[in-house]
């Protein structure tokens, strides 16, 4: 569609006389000018990364952007003397990023040619433009959510991370313990639907029903007093993950229904689908209900079954599902689990916060169940934490 | 399977995961070890034990048979396949 620009997901800028004044190898005493600073710092707010393709030495170009302040809003810079194409060939490479999302800026006709040469998909512009570059649709999102507020640092969080963790030799849960995880676990204000409507889009890998939830659909039901949509979040020493999952929850008397439990590809080496599940496992059995879920086997999401079949959920008869009728499609399973107290995460702190009230009840019949609560409050009750 | 076994065959399943695990943990490890309670597998663990199994022994391992215990220890995901294979027509 003519009038749906593809969204640029990373610009990557040349130096020279395009992000700063001047040349650094002349000599010059090069200037970045507070409008273009104001660029920068505009596109990153939005969630659109930055990177840079210079010919230039890499040490004294980056001490350049170091003294200029804004070094740090650049990942993956390519500083060096080969062919641009192949600089934003590899930053595109390693975001994962298609052509199509991918926007350099440079004042060389020549280069701007070279690089659309090889890279057909990559959009040019010159150095003219940048200005303007964030009053045109592509470089401006439909949405910014926290999310895309904090991208850029969740790549450069998740790039320290991987670095470490190839470093690392030990057995892979001291690993997990190292990263300091923290769990959030919260119900979903109206900030964050976004997010979760932008996260069930993008996890079909864990997504046990495979059913996509538009923002329409979590609003109304955000509001509707029999459910509970819950958004994930995790964050370790290296900085925030953002939202990793979205839990959608009907309560009826006597039992839970989890409709959707769906966590993103980035967590799913941390057990993340486990953690979760165990947590509404020991708040079912808190409450004294039975756990009723459904799950829809795809081709992407067998970690999903084997997470939900490893907590406990199995296909056996239960007078809660038999009065609640068959599910309306016969591709989904239905999975009962009777609830048992389950551990607080070894490899990670949970926190759980901002439930609604309806949502904690207090166990009324047993007595052991409320010594259990005492000694374990600490994993359910909020800790204000800032890196969530 | 072949009909040419030794005496050894009974434990011949339990050897080979044991010594897949040994390799994968770096650590040692005996057939009846209680391998999540004792922490050495985690939850993350479980997809890849999953199929590592599916691929080794040829066997499809799905519905209320991906049951945690089954996983426990080196004995009983060997009782797992044993079954698995028995039940797809081998006896
Ligand atoms: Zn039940």
């Amino acid at each position: 569609m003519a009038d749906q620009a593809v969204p640029v997901k990373c610009l990557v800028w040349d130096l020279d006389n395009t992000l700063w004044r001047g040349t650094l190898l002349e000599g010059d005493d090069v200037r970045l000018s507070d409008a273009v600073r104001e660029v920068i710092v505009m596109l990153d707010s939005r969630g659109i990364l930055q990177s840079v393709a210079s010919k230039n030495d890499h040490d004294p170009a980056w001490r350049k952007l170091e003294r200029l302040g804004v070094a740090e809003y650049f990942l993956l810079p390519e500083i060096g003397w080969g062919p641009k194409s192949e600089s934003v060939r590899r930053i595109a490479d390693e975001l994962r990023f298609a052509h199509t999302a991918v926007a350099f800026v440079d004042d060389q006709p020549a280069e701007r040619a070279e690089v659309a040469f090889h890279l057909p998909e990559v959009r040019c512009y010159s150095h003219e433009q940048v200005l303007g570059l964030p009053g045109l649709p592509e470089f401006t999102p439909a949405t910014v959510t926290e999310d895309s507020r904090q991208r850029r640092r969740m790549y450069q969080a998740n790039f320290r991370r991987t670095a470490e963790q190839s470093a690392f030799t030990g057995p892979d849960e001291d690993f997990l313990r190292s990263l300091e995880l923290v769990m959030r676990i919260s119900g979903a204000g109206a900030d964050d639907l976004a997010r979760v409507e932008e996260l069930t889009l993008r996890t079909s890998q864990m997504n046990a029903t495979g059913v996509h939830y538009s923002d329409t659909v979590l609003r109304e039901l955000c509001a509707d007093p029999a459910h509970d949509v819950l958004v994930i979040s995790m964050a370790d020493r290296f900085g925030p993950h953002g939202a990793v999952g979205v839990l959608l929850l009907a309560r009826n008397a006597g039992f839970w229904h989890l409709k959707l439990l769906a966590t993103s590809c980035r967590v799913v080496s941390f057990g993340a689908g486990a953690v979760i599940l165990n947590w509404l496992i020991d708040q079912a059995f808190e409450a004294g209900v039975h756990l009723v879920a459904d799950f829809r086997q795809t081709e992407r999401n067998r970690m999903m079954e084997i997470a939900y079949r490893f907590a406990g959920f199995a296909t056996d008869p239960c007078a809660c599902t038999s009065a609640y009728g068959i599910p309306p499609d016969p591709d989904v399973q239905r999975l009962h689990l009777v609830p048992d107290h389950r551990n607080a995460p070894s490899t990670m702190r949970l926190v759980s916060e901002g439930l609604p009230t309806s949502w904690t009840p207090r166990p009324r019949h047993s007595r052991r169940v409320s010594e259990r609560r005492d000694e374990e409050d600490h994993v359910v009750t909020s800790t204000p934490t800032d890196t969530l | 399977m072949t009909t040419h076994q030794g005496p050894g065959t009974d434990s011949a399943i339990e050897e080979t995961l044991k010594s897949y695990l040994v390799d994968r943990l770096k650590t040692e490890v005996t057939f009846d070890q209680d391998l999540f309670e004792s922490g050495l597998v985690s939850s993350m663990f479980a997809m890849e034990l999953v199929v590592h199994l599916e691929k080794t022994f040829e066997v499809s391992i799905v519905g209320n048979d991906l049951r945690l215990a089954n996983f426990r220890s080196i004995r009983s995901m060997a009782a797992l396949v044993r079954g698995l294979r028995d039940g797809d027509g081998r006896g």
